[in-house]
């Protein structure tokens, strides 16, 4: 379906209007381990313009039995903008995911962003507990880094079934990150455990924001826990979206206010949200 | 140089080309110079704020949105307060879509919307989500004809009604909003339609119901805007899958004199400038000084019948 002029319009020009629809090149879209792929675009505006905990929304391309309709939205995993590149960590699930699976590098993918409320470090803050599973590792991955180029230390705790799916975990470090990994496999991912290792750093080292996405039991648990010891806390999100700018209302999900439970957009008014306003899913 | 200034009505814009209700937000301000555009129109609101439908809200085809929103809004103070205002810092038309339970409240929320920043009404008598059957204003000439009245009677706005494709007999429902002294016609709104997941034997929709959009509506309300076009003499505003400058000629052909773009503007958010600049284009090949000049303009070229092609043989 051709669905644009091919000339670009009059009027969005990138240094005027800091979100955009752009065609990058594909530079690496690879597997890493079962089901994951990293795809790697040459996206120099975006990665100017990203920030932690904002997402891109995707145009995935029709391919075969493959026909999304609508754009993805996707989290980044690493904002290069030194390189000007911007890195992606998805897993293969539907139709979005798996037209996505068919680039190649030299390929290019229509992409729009950055969208959404990134994460917020608030000045003072000095440590940072990421706590994260599975593909959730991705999203948290620039927060780490927005700490470290500010200074603060961050402890990130990675749960995965087993140790080659930690993919996150040299990359977490190599930003100075300290890491902890849990895994399904040597018994040691429960959320009791994490629990107890949440409570060692918080009443040993002090945290000054949780930060948390991938999983339902550990974001209740952290809720719990933030309330507890009352520390902030931020979860990253995520749900089908239509726009991904706020406009048709699609990616709401149900949230806690004073006034109680009010429909919220993931798009805009995320996908990073106060923990606490968080419904477990 | 082409003449892209059209008019609607009372109405004067600078080109044709404008979003339809409920595909276009504040956010896109970050993303274009939303001063190129015809006009603006607001997402529909309600007289009583509303949540929306429950999830989920969407379902995707190859080329079609199956969406069931339900109009989620703020009510017409906070319309009037926040959002009316926050446009008028951009020069196109602003125009309000309403919507209404009954005639009287029609012509209620028209009243508490004709404030300074808002240009025009956009009564949207058919949107198919508000109950769960789907009925709706548009679908009968008279209950039209009643709320555009109710309507007319309590503002000094231009209005457009906006028709729907379900509505069996699209051209009485468009004459019925003439005769109630509407300004100019949008045709049209989504069509109702619905998805069934056969494995959990569910609804896809947590609406059951909801409103089918994108290009594949095309072809349907292309005809519409056709049919509805001669059968009424106040301006026609094309609204149904259009996404390319094509798409956009296609309808003004056919009669429509303004077109609004939907869907597209959730997959190509500043689709709307690069159908100006195609129209435009368009235009200067053929040698069209003025885009108003396209209204109407199709050759209505029939194929020739078996019969005649034997007698010129």
């Amino acid at each position: 379906m051709q669905v644009v002029d091919k000339e670009p319009a009059s009027g969005t020009s990138l240094e005027r209007y800091p979100v955009a629809e752009t065609i990058c090149p594909v530079l690496k879209n690879e597997p890493v381990n079962d089901g994951y792929y990293h795809l790697v675009l040459d996206a120099a505006h975006g990665a100017a313009m990203a920030k932690a905990g904002q997402f891109f929304h995707l145009l995935c391309p029709a391919t075969g039995d493959f026909t999304p309709f609508l754009r993805r939205p996707m989290s980044i995993y690493r904002i290069d903008r030194a390189q000007g590149r911007l890195e992606f960590l998805y897993k293969m699930v539907g139709a979005g995911t798996k037209a996505l699976a068919t680039l190649k590098p030299g390929d290019g993918l229509d992409i729009f962003g950055p969208l959404g409320q990134g994460f917020k470090l608030d000045e003072g803050w000095k440590h940072v507990l990421m706590v994260a599973r599975g593909v959730g590792l991705a999203t948290l991955a620039p927060l780490a880094e927005m700490a470290a180029e500010r200074g603060v230390r961050v402890t990130a705790i990675l749960s995965a079934r087993s140790p080659e799916y930690m993919m996150s975990e040299d990359y977490l470090r190599s930003v100075g990150a300290e890491v902890v990994t849990v895994t399904d496999a040597d018994g040691t991912s429960s959320v009791e455990d994490v629990e107890r290792i949440v409570r060692t750093i918080v009443e040993t080292e002090g945290v000054d924001l949780f930060a948390t996405c991938g999983s339902n039991r550990l974001l209740t648990m952290l809720q719990r826990l933030a309330r507890e010891y009352g520390i902030p806390g931020q979860v990253a999100l995520e749900q089908l979206m239509g726009c991904g700018i706020g406009m048709c209302f699609v990616c709401v999900l149900p949230f806690r206010t004073p006034d109680g439970l009010e429909y919220k957009r993931v798009c805009k008014d995320g996908p990073v949200f106060p923990i606490e306003e968080a419904l477990s899913w | 140089m082409v003449d892209m200034s059209v008019q609607i009505g009372r109405t004067k814009l600078a080109n044709p080309v404008m979003p339809g209700s409920g595909t276009f937000g504040e956010g896109l301000d970050a993303v274009m110079d939303l001063n190129r555009l015809g006009a603006i129109v607001a997402k529909t609101i309600t007289p009583e704020p509303r949540e929306g439908s429950p999830l989920p809200r969407v379902v995707e085809y190859k080329d079609a949105f199956l969406g069931a929103i339900g109009i989620p809004n703020k009510g017409p103070d906070y319309f009037v307060r926040e959002i009316a205002s926050f446009y008028r810092q951009f020069s196109p038309p602003f125009v309000a879509s309403i919507s209404a339970p009954t005639a009287e409240a029609f012509g209620k929320i028209a009243a508490d919307v004709s404030k300074p920043g808002i240009d025009v009404i956009e009564a949207n008598i058919s949107c198919p989500n508000l109950e769960r059957d789907g009925k709706a204003f548009a679908m009968d000439p008279d209950a039209t004809e009643k709320a555009i009245r109710s309507i007319m009677a309590n503002t000094d706005l231009p209005v457009w009604a906006k028709l729907s494709p379900n509505a069996g007999d699209a051209p009485a429902v468009a004459q019925a909003a003439e005769a109630g002294g509407a300004d100019a016609l949008t045709v049209a709104n989504a069509m109702v339609g619905m998805a069934i997941d056969a494995e959990t034997m569910r609804p896809r929709l947590g609406n059951i119901t909801g409103g089918m959009t994108g290009p594949a509506t095309k072809p349907v309300i292309l005809f519409m805007a056709y049919q509805v076009s001669r059968s009424v003499s106040i301006p026609i505003i094309g609204c149904g899958g259009i996404s390319t400058a094509e798409d956009a000629i296609e309808y003004m052909l056919a009669g429509a004199s303004a077109i609004q773009a939907g869907t597209i503007n959730f997959i190509h958010p500043a689709a709307m400038l690069g159908i100006i600049d195609g129209i435009e284009a368009y235009c200067r090949r053929k040698g069209i000084a003025r885009v108003s000049e396209l209204t109407g303009a199709l050759d209505d070229h029939e194929g020739m019948k078996l019969e005649q092609l034997a007698s010129t043989a």
